[in-house]
């Protein structure tokens, strides 16, 4: 029987072979991370456990990324814990602030990690690495703790849904759009413990920028995690990265999946998913009088620099409106550079934005543009919760980079053609 | 072991950021992060509840972020445990590591009523609304789960893991 690139790496990284769906297995790492809300955690744990010497210090990362630069005396002192311990052990992959990005664009970036991996983070979103061909799980403190001292993990072999997205995509429609839509058709728990494999000729055209945003949020469908094969275009992007060789999968044609989901694509149009729910996605033409008071462009989801070229192709030429406050945080500071070198900070910076360097900061609420009570932001992140972004009577829609920009001038929420 | 409380109702798809909003996460003290559990659902939601009285949810409880400082929040507010339709799959991973324990349950969700009292036999796999008598069957936990919790948890088994190597090498 043939078999999903998911049960092939996993098959490559443990001792038994001939395991089933559902099975739980224990499987070696090639890297584990975490940042400075889950670290701090992780390291008590990793002590108390007893733990003299973590499994491999080349296969941990540590990155302060979510209220670093430390936004108060709080924060300070977890990152403090993240760096002592990286001092300590040895960790070669300890990312200060300067050269610090947000966790999911960072790695992938320095070739951390790589096609054929298995990858587990301390955060939701290690899904993202999928992208790559990995297999990357989020996973809690403890978790990551034990991982740090054994170097493997136990997890139960998960089920895989292949989607596949064929036809022509159109202008401003972007894998946020795929991946928002795809969440609004299945729902929030639509894909729990399962793989999304996302395929069809749709995904083999898509940049890598814009199959990390697709991965990134398979969580919101509470995925397990999200894969893509790997191609020439993923070749491309590790060119000059890639710290160590890696290997590369795919699955079987004849590999058995949990479903097969479809989607012709030319009838999709930009997306928006309204409060308080990511699966609460309509299409850019349905959404009505929405004011908006603030904007942000960023994230592991959204902050890479296709995604700042699209929103300064949106805002070339404009002002934001006056009573919006657009806020853009390229991922990583190599990111950051690169848009400098091109001109785009210098165009957000001119027609009326505020950029910032690398956090997550205001997507999860922590700092770098809170909302007050009863106001509303657009954001190209990847969650709509109730108080996701600060007031629990605050709303955030999401949308793709495109959207946003247009947004963030019309100071309401508009297709980008509204503002070209 | 036995769990008896009275029972707490929830929607579906309760996320971590109402379990534990983020703008909290510069501390993991388990007091601290207990003050504001479920603050933003219901601002007096921990001083509503008396130690031992369990959440009874819908489907998909837990979803979003992997902090664990979210069932750590939920067991130092005093709930005994969580009784859920589904569960997101980090928050489950990241409750049964910490000790709380979680149920899932179809139909006891849809039949009981805030205010209930339940009884879980957890070797049995038993639920029991001791206010209308129903006995309700819930999920055993896969071997290997079993063993993590009966030496104590994650962490302990790391340790015995850590033990075992050493004498291997």
């Amino acid at each position: 029987m043939g078999r999903t690139i998911v049960e092939k790496i996993l098959s490559a990284h443990t001792e038994k072979d001939d395991f089933k769906i559902g099975d739980i297995i224990n499987v070696r790492v090639d890297f584990a991370f975490a940042n400075d809300i889950t670290a701090p955690l992780a390291i008590k744990y990793f002590k108390e456990s007893g733990a003299k010497e973590v499994f491999d210090r080349k296969k941990i990362g540590l990155i302060p990324d979510h209220f670093a630069p430390n936004k108060d005396i709080k924060s300070a002192e977890q990152c403090k814990l993240l760096r002592e311990f990286a001092q300590e052990q040895g960790i070669e992959n300890y990312f200060e602030v300067g050269k610090m990005g947000v966790e999911h664009a960072l790695l992938p970036e320095k070739g951390l990690v790589l096609p054929g991996d298995v990858v587990v983070g301390a955060d939701s979103h290690t899904d993202t690495s999928g992208a790559l061909g990995a297999f990357a799980i989020g996973v809690g403190s403890t978790d990551l703790a034990a991982i740090m001292a054994l170097g493997e993990v136990w997890l139960k072999v998960p089920p895989t849904i292949k989607f596949i997205y064929f036809g022509k995509l159109n202008k401003w429609v972007s894998g946020k759009d795929l991946i928002l839509y795809t969440i609004s058709k299945i729902g929030v728990d639509g894909a729990n413990y399962q793989v999304m494999e996302f395929s069809g000729e749709v995904i083999k055209r898509l940049s890598m920028d814009n199959r990390f945003t697709m991965c990134n949020m398979a969580v919101e469908a509470g995925a397990k995690t999200a894969i893509i094969e790997p191609d020439q275009i993923t070749l491309e992007y590790l060119q000059g990265r890639a710290t160590r060789p890696y290997q590369l999968y795919k699955s079987d044609p004849e590999a058995s999946y949990e479903k097969v989901i479809e989607f012709e694509v030319s009838k999709i149009e930009p997306q928006v998913a309204f409060p308080h729910l990511p699966e609460n996605a309509k299409p850019i033409s349905e959404v009505g009088y929405i004011k908006i008071d603030q904007s942000i462009i960023g994230s592991c989801t959204n902050g890479r620099i296709e995604d700042l070229r699209i929103a300064a192709e949106v805002l070339k030429g404009q002002q934001v409106h006056p009573e919006v406050r657009l806020i853009i945080i390229p991922a990583t500071q190599d990111i950051y550079l690169q848009a400098l070198r091109e001109g785009l900070i210098d165009l957000f910076v001119s027609a009326g934005a505020a950029v910032s360097t690398p956090t997550c900061g205001p997507c999860l609420g922590g700092y770098m543009g809170i909302l007050a009570k009863g106001e509303r932001a657009i954001s190209t992140t990847n969650r709509n919760f109730v108080g996701r972004m600060g007031h629990p009577e605050s709303e955030v829609y999401l949308a793709s980079p495109a959207v946003a920009a247009a947004s963030a001038v019309a100071g309401r929420i508009v297709s980008p053609e509204e503002v070209k | 072991m036995i769990i008896k409380g009275k029972v707490w109702k929830f929607r579906d798809n309760i996320d971590t950021d109402v379990i534990i909003p983020a703008r909290y996460l510069n501390t993991s003290d388990p007091t601290e992060l207990a003050l504001h559990c479920m603050e933003d659902y219901d601002p007096q939601f921990t001083k509503k509840i008396s130690r031992g009285d369990i959440i009874v949810a819908g489907k998909n409880f837990g979803c979003g972020s992997s902090r664990e400082h979210a069932p750590i929040a939920l067991k130092a507010a005093g709930l005994s445990c969580i009784i859920a339709k589904s569960f997101a799959r980090i928050f489950f991973r990241n409750a049964i590591n910490i000790g709380l324990p979680i149920f899932e349950s179809e139909e006891i969700t849809d039949q009981c009523t805030e205010g209930e009292l339940l009884e879980i036999d957890t070797v049995k796999g038993t639920i029991k609304n001791l206010s209308t008598n129903k006995v309700y069957r819930t999920n055993l936990l896969p071997e290997f789960i079993q063993k993590v919790i009966s030496v104590g948890g994650l962490k302990e088994y790391v340790k015995e893991e850590l033990k075992r190597r050493e004498i291997d090498v």
